[in-house]
């Protein structure tokens, strides 16, 4: 017989240690996660509060954006129209996850297994992450960047530093390598270039300089070109990334504008696979706490009450209201990731003939582990649908497809959840999660940089839709604020 | 290994800075909303925690976005499908909101107003921004300075409650080691080789009696060099350090008589109590007295003059009467600044306000460094009294008074939304002003 890890709501530190050690043992022999060390943080509603404000992570440079954020979610926490996360987790390493400590400790328990072990591994296994974003050394660039914008304030007044900072903000969305890794040089690299311009500048040292009156400078040294400098030589263009763009070409930033630039541009790079994997990632964590709740349940080491109490949380977050429903606010990506992943285990333990036909590579293997480890792996959002969504979710989601053209009165039903309808829907509701197509395609395409310097840029339409007039200009003169010329952005037909 | 952190003890607040910084960018629009709000609010509720409601005007955050709605055309995937078969059409939702769902599933961006809730604090500090009390100078050097303890080092004498423990403790131990007194345990060591001593068997009397002379010096000893000596002791000192005020008074002045209608008193009393909450927030030493009258006047206090009622006939001057009574004996001009502020309807009785306008200058402006005067009107009135040039008797006798002395300032309120703004031309910051 084995004992109950706990019987009471209440909580306290050996029974969370004792909760954790089970949940572990689940987590790496039967679901056979891969996570980075945890660390796991007690806090208040009020320290939640703060850290929603500061976008979940627990350092930040100071703007009044974020102030803006706590004031509304304070507002709506108050007034009781929403509840407050159970948890944030930081994809860091030691991977932090906040706890609420108003949480029963079947809570508890529910967010370790959901953020501790779900999402920690998908952190840590997930291409994406792996490709862009590091683990290891994002709290120490949020440090330095908070120390270095304070530092910037008081230098320079806050008005200006809150004027670049508004700035680049409203670029962030642009502010992001879709396709390459960002050139990153490596410490030896940037060693060595220090001691190659020292040397430099011992072998060009002339006495005879020294005799010059005074007003007179030097020649200077011919520039060094490196083959491996990012910065040196032509621009490349056309640039996606149009924070880099104005960070190394702009004509009138000074040298902490474009520090600040490049901040917020690794910020909105650490963010973007998160943009990427919002399904996947949510999927994963709740896929990993139903099934390690469960196994607890089924161990006897939870009580009825509390599996009780789990299940009713579980089914609210992955409740998926329907289009005309009031609660309806876009897909629920808890409901969706979940929805695919249980039913991918179902595929490989029991399958019917349908899923053999569509899924021949897993359908009945009963190795449902090892494919969803695989998905976790290699898969973003978009992929993953595309891959993974099966006739039978469809139905049960009840999905259907709009064909939506501006100047018509209706939309059109394209394709719905039947015989017909199955593969163009499952490719449209992909699409729909391709930030490369849900996000305006923007792009520098020029800029006169000997003449009257002004910036170009395009905007590649997707099928003829626009950008939002309004916001535009206003983005633009944020753009100009940076550039410091003429802005002008052209909208084409891709 | 895992470890759980208890953060809670942390300080909180992280995100001050953050709300300051909020505040400072949507002022104009929160000033406006405060404004909006103090208009609809009861006396007793201005200058209360609030919920605030800004337009995003000003503090939006905008970002590059489409618009499916202007042109081209998409595909959507929505769920639950209930009825409709390939090839059907459905109507579209209205523009500009309706149906949530679609609305919602384009762009969960829009950005509407801004509802928060403000404490009392940063709404007043946003309120009296940039007012002040005009002229104030600082009194005479007679006056009596305020003074405050400042810590002044450490001293030899003191009470014994100011006693500074580290310091006489390092002294004492200090002392001690220099005059090599004997500590317990070597008392205790003596006396424990005394006792062995006395055990030995063949006796060794010179032994002992040595330890013996030794253990009674050393007895001595401890007595003679006291473990805290007077000499050892420090005290923690303060001096008194005056610190200059500058003394002021302000009189609040309010006709309570029967042609003042309720809307009439309620819109004074929303002035005075935005004047009552500006003091009170920005000059920690300002005196304020509350005079009403209708054809008697009569001190009251803050209570009294903001929430009961009287009636009765009008007759202004006795208020001022009443105000320079008080002035004569409490608030002398060589220590004090002296402010008032009068609101009436301008009605008071015939003949009365011949003697106001003697009163004021003979005996009232020579000793105030401002006076402002708030006629309350109804709003048909003030269609009528358009120009500053006509109106009431009281009014029209009162310019003769501007004219004459600069800080003498005349304004007209008809509705509670004029409140604010008279109120933020009276006290309004100049460049010239003392501190």
């Amino acid at each position: 017989m084995t004992t109950l890890l706990f019987t009471e709501p209440e909580w306290d530190f050996q029974t969370l240690d004792r909760t954790y050690k089970a949940i572990e043992d689940i987590a790496l022999n039967d679901l056979k996660l891969d996570v980075y060390p945890n660390q796991i943080e007690i806090i208040s509603s009020e320290q939640m509060l703060d850290a929603y404000s500061s976008i979940g992570m627990p350092l930040m440079y100071n703007h009044w954006s974020f102030g803006k954020l706590f004031a509304r979610e304070e507002t709506l926490y108050r007034a009781g129209y929403s509840a407050l996360a159970y948890e944030i987790v930081i994809n860091s390493s030691p991977c932090i996850s906040y706890l609420l400590e108003e949480n029963t400790m079947t809570m508890q328990a529910l967010v370790m297994a959901h953020a501790a072990f779900g999402h920690n591994h998908f952190f840590k296994n997930n291409y994406l992450f792996r490709q862009w974003t590091n683990a290891e050394g994002i709290m120490d660039y949020l440090a330095f960047a908070k120390k270095y914008i304070s530092a910037c304030e008081e230098r320079h007044g806050r008005e200006e530093v809150e004027a670049t900072l508004d700035s680049a903000h409203a670029l962030m969305d642009q502010g992001v390598f879709r396709y390459r890794r960002p050139p990153k040089p490596s410490k030896e690299r940037v060693l060595e270039k220090r001691r190659r311009r020292a040397q430099y500048d011992e072998e060009a040292y002339n006495e005879l300089w020294r005799t010059l009156p005074a007003g007179i400078e030097p020649p200077s040294a011919p520039p060094v070109i490196d083959p491996e400098d990012e910065f040196s030589g032509e621009m490349k263009l056309p640039e996606e990334n149009l924070l880099y763009f104005i960070e190394k070409n702009s004509p009138s930033l000074m040298a902490w504008q474009r520090e600040t630039l490049r901040i917020v541009r690794n910020l909105s790079q650490y963010f973007y696979p998160q943009r990427q994997l919002k399904v996947m990632n949510e999927g994963c964590a709740t896929f990993v706490h139903y099934t390690i709740m469960n196994t607890l349940f089924d161990r006897g080491l939870i009580t009825e009450g509390s599996w009780l109490e789990f299940m009713h949380s579980h089914t609210s977050v992955v409740f998926q209201p329907d289009y005309n429903d009031r609660r309806y606010s876009g897909f629920n990506p808890y409901a969706l990731g979940y929805g695919m992943m249980a039913d991918i285990r179902r595929i490989c333990e029991n399958p019917t003939s349908e899923d053999r036909d569509w899924f021949p590579e897993f359908a009945g293997s009963g190795d449902w582990v090892g494919t969803l480890k695989d998905a976790w792996a290699n898969y973003r959002d978009e992929s993953f649908i595309q891959q993974f969504l099966s006739p039978k979710l469809m139905r049960d989601f009840r999905l259907f497809s709009l064909f939506d053209k501006a100047d018509e009165g209706t939309f059109k039903v394209s394709a719905i959840h039947n015989e017909n309808g199955y593969r163009a829907v499952r490719s449209m509701l992909a699409r729909q999660y391709d930030t490369g197509i849900a996000d305006p395609n923007i792009q520098v395409t020029g800029a006169d940089l000997k003449g009257n310097r002004t910036l170009y840029l395009s905007h590649g339409m997707h099928r003829g839709v626009p950008l939002h007039n309004q916001t535009k200009e206003l983005v633009l003169s944020h753009v100009e604020r940076l550039w410091g010329h003429d802005v002008k952005l052209e909208e084409q037909a891709a | 290994m895992t470890h759980f952190v208890d953060r809670r003890l942390n300080p909180k607040g992280k995100s001050l800075p953050n709300r300051q910084r909020f505040l400072r960018r949507a002022r104009t629009q929160i000033r406006e909303a405060v404004q909006k709000s103090l208009k609809d609010a009861a006396v007793a509720d201005i200058g209360k925690e609030r919920k605030i409601k800004i337009s995003a005007k000003g503090t939006s955050e905008p970002r590059f976005r489409l618009d499916p709605r202007a042109s081209g055309e998409r595909d959507f995937v929505l769920p639950g499908n209930k009825e409709f078969m390939p090839g059907d059409q459905i109507e579209k939702p209205k523009s500009g909101g309706g149906q949530s769902g679609k609305e919602a599933a384009d762009s969960g961006d829009g950005e509407d107003d801004f509802e928060f809730t403000m404490t009392q604090d940063e709404i007043l500090d946003i309120f009296f921004e940039d007012l002040e009390l005009p002229n104030l100078v600082r009194t005479t050097l007679k006056e009596t300075p305020n003074k405050i303890w400042k810590r002044a080092g450490i001293s030899t004498s003191g009470s014994p409650t100011q006693i500074n423990l580290i310091r006489t403790m390092r002294n004492s131990f200090g002392r001690r080691l220099a005059l090599h007194r004997p500590t317990k345990k070597d008392i205790e060591a003596l006396e424990s080789q005394l006792d062995a001593a006395e055990q030995e068997t063949p006796v060794d009397g010179d032994k002992i009696a040595a330890l013996k002379d030794r253990l009674a010096r050393a007895n001595a000893k401890r007595k003679w060099v006291g473990f805290i000596d007077p000499i050892d002791v420090r005290f923690n000192s303060f001096t008194e350090q005056p610190v200059p005020t500058s003394q002021a008074v302000m009189f609040c002045l309010m006709d309570v008589s029967g042609s003042m209608g309720e809307r009439e008193k309620d819109l004074a009393k929303r002035f005075y109590m935005l004047l009552h909450l500006f003091l009170k927030r920005r000059y920690k030493k300002v005196d304020v007295v509350f005079i009403r009258h209708t054809h008697d006047a009569q001190e009251v206090d803050e209570q009294e003059f903001f929430y009961s009622r009287q009636s009765g006939g009008t007759i202004v001057s006795t208020a001022l009467d009443k105000m320079l009574e008080i002035q004569k004996e409490r608030y002398a001009t060589a220590d004090w600044n002296i402010y008032a502020a009068q609101a009436s309807d301008g009605y008071t009785q015939s003949g009365d306000a011949r003697h106001c306008v003697d009163l004021l200058n003979t005996a009232i402006m020579p000793l105030c460094q401002y006076y402002a005067y708030i006629e309350i009107l109804d709003e048909r009135e003030m269609e009528v009294f358009a120009s500053e040039d006509s109106g009431a008797e009281l009014w029209r006798a009162y310019r003769t008074v501007a004219d004459e002395w600069p800080n003498f300032a005349t304004k007209r309120i008809a509705k509670p939304a004029d409140i604010f703004p008279v109120f933020h031309e009276l006290f309004k910051k100049t460049e010239n002003a003392a501190a």
